[in-house]
């Protein structure tokens, strides 16, 4: 399926990407060709065939349960530290709600 | 010391020689992979002063009279996917250039306290996403073979390194052939285990159900040890397996007569011509070591590519939507409101092919077309698992190449996506199944270029595929 100038806008919204025109030009004309090779899948009748969401294997029941034991945790400090804006032991954002 | 031609065997015989020390052999190592690197880049950064610190660890130990680890004084690299505590971890990307993480993976803690030496990370395509290292915000990496071909991708960098001798191993990550296809351009051995069989802790997740980490060697041997140091069940990763992890090394050396190997029929069109003698003549060289080769059809093969491309490119619009600017680094300057400040950080972060990737998984998740594409891909991903498990109720492993072609011209394919894409199609199936599979080299075109026989085999029969290729490895005579 192609897909148009305005969709790829939206769906750039969607996905919080600020694209420049260029950028949306180019990628119109990309996922369009990559979408058409996609619609293949169309031609497998799969009415009756159950989705794959994980890989399955056969394998003994097992407790996936971890023992609830305490552990020291990160840490505030280290949490942060990769944070472009930090303050008072939080990540800084801008400001979201007027008072 | 020639530190290019050294084995797992070797550093272990040398130590215990006394012929050097795992120090010296680090400083050796890091001297050298600080000297070839402006041929290839296939390093992003070193850790002289861990690696130094471990090998310390492991001269001590052998002082002591201690067993020494299983990868005792190994000169190790390890993607830059694979976070590790203090050492910059990028990704390859722009978005996390000064990201230190403040943990280790599991498998970078499993292969040091098996006395592994980390020298450095290896540079990769930007979240492992491409086919030819190209996509790295740092640069593409150089084949070491052909310094004007790709080395492959994502783990270009991985695969070159242990090519050109600068690390004896490597850590790497697969989703849709990340490891096989540049171990095959490289012309080393690259594993991508079952799905589970290796700890994702601390691997950067590109597309969750997809994502493998896994090792690379210039034999068997070592890729099969460093599996065996870094497999097993962690409790900090749900998605690991807790099947006892066999002795992989203790199978290899064994006959493989008798051994019945399918050839999927659907792999062996529309191969290059020299990858396709190639082929031809490694499959005689197992049928002289006594296997019993048949052809085989997988015939859901053509949709892979399709399914592929859906699944993982959902699954990396979810993941990558954490880049917001809030907590990883980089933060875009002029932003004044929060939307803006997560438009505009991604939309400066990301490069070309990540963007492409998290706009179509947006795409194909948006309401009105989840059914049409993920939910198809899913299932048809069903139908690739079932042709496996059919295979295998008649063979005991498959053979088939890694990629129509061997190492491309750097540029020769950037500019078209769909292009790049189509050159998976070997590779991605093995990750959707979910199965064990490896690149083996095969040999090298008239111009030199390696090319790598891939072997598949069933999920947890890691060590017949070892087996497999252990054999062929002793029998191909180069």
């Amino acid at each position: 399926m192609k897909i148009t100038e305005s969709e790829v806008r939206y769906v750039a919204d969607l996905a919080n990407l600020r694209l420049t025109d260029q950028e949306v030009l180019r990628m119109t004309a990309e996922l369009s060709s990559v979408l058409e090779h996609m619609d293949k899948l169309n031609e497998l009748d799969t009415a009756e065939v159950p989705p794959m969401a994980q890989v399955l294997y056969e394998a003994e029941e097992t407790a996936t349960l971890r023992p609830d034991r305490e552990k020291p945790p990160l840490g505030a400090e280290a949490a942060l530290a990769n944070a472009p804006q930090a303050g008072a032991g939080h990540f800084k954002v801008p400001k979201v709600i007027e008072r | 010391m020639d530190i290019a031609s050294l084995t797992i065997d070797r550093i272990h015989e040398g130590l215990r020689r006394r012929a050097f020390s795992a120090a010296e052999l680090a400083q050796a190592a890091l001297a050298f992979a600080e000297r070839e690197n402006p041929r290839t880049n296939a390093y992003l950064h070193f850790a002289p002063e861990r690696a130094l610190a471990a090998a310390q660890r492991v001269d001590r130990q052998l002082a002591a009279g201690e067993p020494p680890g299983k990868l005792a004084g190994v000169p190790i690299a390890v993607k830059d996917v694979i976070v590790t505590q203090g050492l910059r971890t990028t990704c390859g990307s722009r978005l996390l250039a000064n990201y230190v993480p403040p943990y280790d993976a599991t498998a970078v803690e499993r292969l040091e306290a098996a006395g592994g030496v980390m020298i450095g990370k290896a540079n990769c395509d930007e979240f492992a996403m491409g086919s030819s290292n190209e996509n790295s915000a740092f640069g593409p990496v150089r084949n070491p073979v052909a310094p004007d071909r790709v080395p492959g991708g994502s783990s270009g960098g991985s695969a070159a390194v242990v090519a050109q001798g600068t690390a004896v191993v490597s850590l790497g990550s697969d989703t849709g052939g990340s490891i096989r296809q540049p171990a095959s351009f490289c012309g080393v051995v690259g594993v991508t285990p079952t799905y589970g069989r290796v700890s994702r802790y601390g691997l950067v997740a590109f597309a969750s159900s997809l994502d493998h980490i896994g090792p690379f060697g210039r034999n068997v041997k070592d890729a099969a040890t460093l599996l065996e140091v870094i497999a097993g069940r962690d409790e900090r990763d749900a998605t690991s397996a807790f099947a006892p992890v066999p002795d992989y090394t203790a199978s290899l050396g064994e006959s493989v007569r008798g051994m019945k190997i399918g050839l999927p029929k659907e792999y062996f069109t529309g191969l290059a011509s020299e990858t396709g003698d190639l082929m031809h003549a490694a499959v005689a060289q197992l049928e002289k070591l006594g296997c019993q080769v048949r052809e085989i059809s997988l015939p859901a093969t053509g949709y892979a590519i399709a399914c592929y491309y859906i699944i993982c490119t959902a699954e990396a619009s979810s993941n990558l939507a954490r880049y917001d600017g809030v907590r990883y680094t980089y933060r875009s300057p002029g932003a004044q409101t929060l939307l803006d400040m997560y438009r505009q950080t991604r939309g400066e972060g990301f490069g070309a092919e990540c963007k492409r990737r998290i706009m179509l998984g947006t795409y194909v998740l948006s309401a009105g077309y989840y059914d049409a594409y993920y939910l198809k891909a899913q299932k048809v991903r069903t139908l690739i698992a079932r042709d496996f498990q059919n295979a295998f109720g008649e063979v005991d492993a498959i053979v088939a190449p890694v990629s129509p072609s061997p190492a491309f011209k750097i540029g020769e394919k950037i500019d078209d996506p769909l292009e790049m894409y189509l050159s998976d199609i070997y590779t991605i199936t093995g990750d959707l199944a979910g199965i064990p599979c490896m690149s083996v080299p095969c040999g090298r075109t008239a111009e030199g270029l390696p090319v790598g026989m891939q072997i598949l085999c069933n999920h947890f029969q890691e060590e017949t595929m070892f087996k497999l290729a252990a054999a062929y490895e002793s029998a191909r005579g180069f």
